[in-house]
């Protein structure tokens, strides 16, 4: 509590503040704990968030890699790997099929829990709640630092699980048990697996520690005239991102507890009367698979909107910034992510509409789903309406904005098919639904953050990246994504599963190896368009043109602090007179009135007309 | 170009709903679309699905149109008209909450029937067959003679199943192991088997033919290959199947208990 008060006062007082950060002169070895506590082990929310985004892209690399590997197999199957599969040569250079298995299940792993939630929470929570709500720092800078040096034992968790015998967990990221929790299941099942659970618990940790953070310097750090409705779209979505956090990570926690306890304790809470799997009965019994499957999607499905809210806020804002428009419908945005939050938490069984669960249940599943795809659709429809009317720049940062919505609309529609159980009887675990997560995730999520990257490059490292390759990098993305992806609707319509070696031994498959090979085709050009992305983001870090504080001429706080923004965030004490959409305001000399900017007669008038 | 850089990306985002719409259209020609349903049910499965495709791709298509006319027509370096200062409309909000939210309940309804029949209104028989999933096989237990599943005198065999049409067929789905998921493509049926747990799968089959079994949830390094076949045959050919593989089975029993 101390802590939060100091936070604010000394928010208050900025301009005694800079003294108290002139340092004594240091000796060489205070200079290197200064050079720790600057750039490692920093309590400062900027550092934190570039330690996030710096660690989640070179684990994107990976995951990418991964992912590549993947779709070899399923193009070519038992093929010999080029350039790689002499590493890994089971027999010569192609894959063996445990090999396949562990692939996806860590591909999916590394994207969602050391990738897309991390990097939207980590790193543009962390860098953004605060510049954006004018505060100087977090609530609580030790715990934040905390926050980020717990994925550590997480990333060295998944990285090593590569190495240890066996090979890593290759039960799926979902894990199901009782293939996840019987050692003897398969090769991955064993160390493993146990080390796939300590990461996501660190993981985990990690989540909490942010969250409770995000809330609290949401909620008491806010400039002075930041009232909750004058907060931008980012921050709401951060903030109502980080209360599901705070709700649904416990039970995944305590699941993965039970899930290490079945396996190295001999519980059996997973593991029904009189297992026997690869001829070993298991020791325990009298547990439920099922039970795993609903505290796993309890916490997973509210997670697939932690995985999208913060870039649905971000793509908000940074729409309107492009097209000068006030964003269109500000309190039904707010309430449909509000929507988002509280029916996620009641639709977790639409994943388990064909695993055994009482079929009447799925109905009420069913029907909760499907009205969960109504804010979705409000949103989408505020979307189209900020951009109708305005004056639209097409820097790179928009296109990517665009492409989420455009790409938005095609998962949205496709979670409705899933959601109607009879159809989901044919398209459950089939490429319908790869298809689905895939738009959601990729042609969402990843999109709205490279929008978000090009937008707030400038104030990370107050430089622009260069906008010519970076609408190269968007155009070949954008393609080769719907080449990859928009293919797997129709793979999932002939019924072609998910997480098969090979597939194509059955006849009601073995015509789709071409189109398979096609998408791999594609797969491959998007993960090399993402060189072009790699260069111009070291490139410009140091060479791109300097941008000043407000090279987009946006409205929100971060915009009037200096680029990158020094200790403590801003030299003046902001104070925040209206809302942060007022774009194009008749009347008003510039087309843009940013939050700080005193209150004027004119707007006054507008905004009063206007409604 | 400058000025063309709306008409450029407009076209790029409008390549979406028309690929999108030619990709479906021209799938089935290449077969890559539903496999062959023989069963009772699947009409109506199909039918749901494509009620939903229409459904949905109006809504895509419109949608993304009118994202590309914004962009056409809203591109900053073609545009004199003012923007239009709006926070939004309190009438549209209203309108496309309630409209989408009248539609998402009816399809909701509109599936229940379907879904009652295939997972919830089971036939009041006795099992046709067991069906058990084990690493990598798909074990088959028929009752034998005497119709009663779990005497001396069942018919065990593996991967191989038979299934008379044109009646109730119920399954009892078991596993011995881990997670399995029986899988009937061409008679639109999926259910998991779980260890520990007993599930009907019913169905009624209307053609003959031999079809795919696919394991359709991961079950370890094998799943790929965890494939059976189901014979759908009039009922004397099954009978007769039936008997022949039964002596099948009592004559390798006879020469194991001799030796
Ligand atoms: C319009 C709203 C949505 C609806 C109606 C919906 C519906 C569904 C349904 C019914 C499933 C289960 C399908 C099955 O396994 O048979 C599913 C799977 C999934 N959804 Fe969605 N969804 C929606 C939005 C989202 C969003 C926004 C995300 C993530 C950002 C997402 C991520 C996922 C993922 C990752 C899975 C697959 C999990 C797995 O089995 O590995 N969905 N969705
Ligand atoms: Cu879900
Ligand atoms: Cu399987």
């Amino acid at each position: 509590m101390s802590t939060v008060e100091t936070k604010v006062t000394s928010v208050q007082d900025a301009p005694e503040k800079q003294e108290t950060h002139v340092h004594v002169q240091p000796s060489s070895a205070r200079k290197l704990s200064t050079f720790l506590s600057t750039y490692v082990f920093s309590k400062d929310h900027k550092v934190i968030g570039l330690q996030f985004l710096f660690s989640t892209l070179l684990w994107f690399l990976i995951g990418g890699l991964l992912a590549l590997a993947v779709r070899w197999q399923v193009a070519w199957p038992w093929s010999d790997v080029p350039v790689v599969g002499k590493l890994f040569a089971q027999q010569g250079g192609q894959m063996a099929p445990e090999f396949y298995t562990m692939l996806f299940t860590m591909h999916a792993t590394v994207m969602i829990f050391l990738v897309i939630i991390p990097i939207l929470a980590g790193a543009f929570g962390n860098f953004l709640i605060p510049l954006m709500i004018g505060a100087d720092d977090m609530a609580f800078p030790t715990l934040n630092m905390l926050s980020y040096w717990f994925m550590w034992p997480a990333f060295i968790a998944f990285g090593a699980s590569f190495f240890v015998e066996g090979g890593a967990a290759s039960s799926g990221w979902t894990s199901y048990p009782t293939l996840a929790t019987n050692v003897n299941s398969s090769p991955g099942a064993g160390w493993g697996q146990t080390l796939w659970l300590i990461g996501l618990t660190f993981v985990g940790v990690s989540s909490m520690l942010g969250s409770v953070n995000y809330m609290t310097t949401i909620i008491l750090m806010r400039a002075p005239g930041m009232t909750m409705f004058r907060l931008p779209m980012t921050i709401w979505a951060m903030f109502i991102t980080a209360v599901l956090q705070a709700f649904a990570l416990p039970v995944l926690t305590a699941a993965g507890f039970m899930q290490l306890a079945d396996r190295s304790l001999g519980t059996g809470f997973f593991t029904p009367e009189g297992n026997i799997v690869n001829n070993a009965i298991a020791t325990a019994g009298g547990g439920q698979p099922l039970l795993w499957q609903h505290l796993f999607w309890f916490y997973s499905h509210p997670a697939v909107y932690i995985m999208i809210l913060p870039a649905m806020g971000m793509v908000s804002d940074i729409l309107t910034c492009f097209a000068r428009k006030p964003l269109f419908g500000y309190r039904p945005m707010v309430y449909s992510v509000a929507g988002i939050a509280g029916l996620g938490f009641i639709v977790w069984g639409h994943h388990m509409f064909m695993s055994g669960m009482n079929p009447a249940l799925g109905v009420t599943f069913m029907v909760s789903t499907m009205m969960i795809a109504l804010p979705s659709a409000v949103k989408t429809f505020n979307w189209l309406g900020t951009i109708w009317g305005g004056r639209i720049q097409f820097t790179t940062s928009m296109l990517f904005a665009l492409s989420f919505v455009s790409m938005f609309i095609i998962g949205g529609l496709s979670g409705i098919f899933m959601a109607a159980t009879p159809v989901d009887i044919f398209i459950h675990d089939t490429y319908f639904i790869v298809a689905h997560f895939h738009y959601v995730l990729f042609a969402g999520t990843a999109m709205g953050v490279w929008a978000a990257i090009y937008f707030w490059f400038p104030k990370m490292f107050g430089r622009t990246m260069n906008e010519f390759w970076g609408k190269v990098h968007f155009f070949l993305t954008f393609i080769f994504l719907n080449g990859t992806f928009f293919t797997m609707h129709i793979l999932g319509a002939v019924g072609f599963p998910r997480r098969l070696a090979d597939a194509y031994h059955y006849e009601t498959f073995h015509h789709l190896q071409p189109l398979n090979a096609f998408m791999t085709y594609c797969a491959i050009g998007m993960v090399a368009s993402q060189i072009i992305f790699a260069v111009n983001f070291f490139w410009s870090m140091f060479y791109g043109p300097v941008a000043g504080r407000n090279p987009w001429n946006s409205n929100t706080l971060e915009w009037t602090a200096p680029s990158p923004p020094g200790h403590g965030n801003f030299d003046f004490q902001p104070i925040v007179h209206r809302g942060p959409y007022e774009y194009s305001v008749p009347g008003v000399e510039t087309d843009h009135l940013m939050q700080t900017d005193p209150p004027n007669a004119a707007a006054t008038a507008a905004a009063a007309a206007a409604h | 170009m400058k000025r063309l850089a709306g008409l450029f990306w407009g076209l790029l985002f409008l390549a979406v709903p028309i690929l999108g719409v030619v990709t479906f259209a021209v799938a089935p020609a290449y077969d890559i679309w539903l496999p062959k349903d023989v069963s009772e049910h699947g009409a109506a499965v199909d039918g749901l699905f494509y009620f939903i495709l229409w459904l949905t791709g109006v809504v895509f298509v419109v949608t993304e149109v009118a994202l590309f006319w914004f962009i056409w027509k809203y591109d900053a370096n073609n545009k004199k008209a003012e923007v239009k200062y709006r926070h939004g409309s309190h009438v549209l909000e209203v309108v496309w909450t309630i409209v989408p939210a009248g539609v998402l309940l009816f399809l909701a309804i509109y599936q229940m029937n379907t879904w009652a029949d295939v997972k919830m209104r089971r036939p009041n028989m006795a099992p046709t067959v067991e069906v058990i999933g084990r690493q990598f096989e798909w074990r088959l237990r028929y009752p034998g003679r005497d119709g009663v599943l779990g005497t001396p005198d069942d018919l065990h065999l593996v991967n191989d199943l038979h299934l008379p049409i044109d009646e109730d067929i119920l399954i009892q789905l078991k596993s011995m192991d881990v997670l399995h998921s029986f899988f009937l493509p061409n008679v639109r049926i999926k259910q998991d088997a779980v260890p520990g747990m007993k599930i009907p799968v019913w169905f009624k089959a209307r053609e003959e033919g031999v079809f795919d079994i696919v394991c359709a949830e991961l079950c370890g390094w094998g799943h790929y290959k965890m494939k059976g076949r189901v014979t759908f045959e009039s009922r004397e050919s099954f009978e007769q199947w039936l008997e022949v593989k039964y002596q099948e089975q009592e004559a390798t029993q006879a020469s194991s208990t001799e030796t």
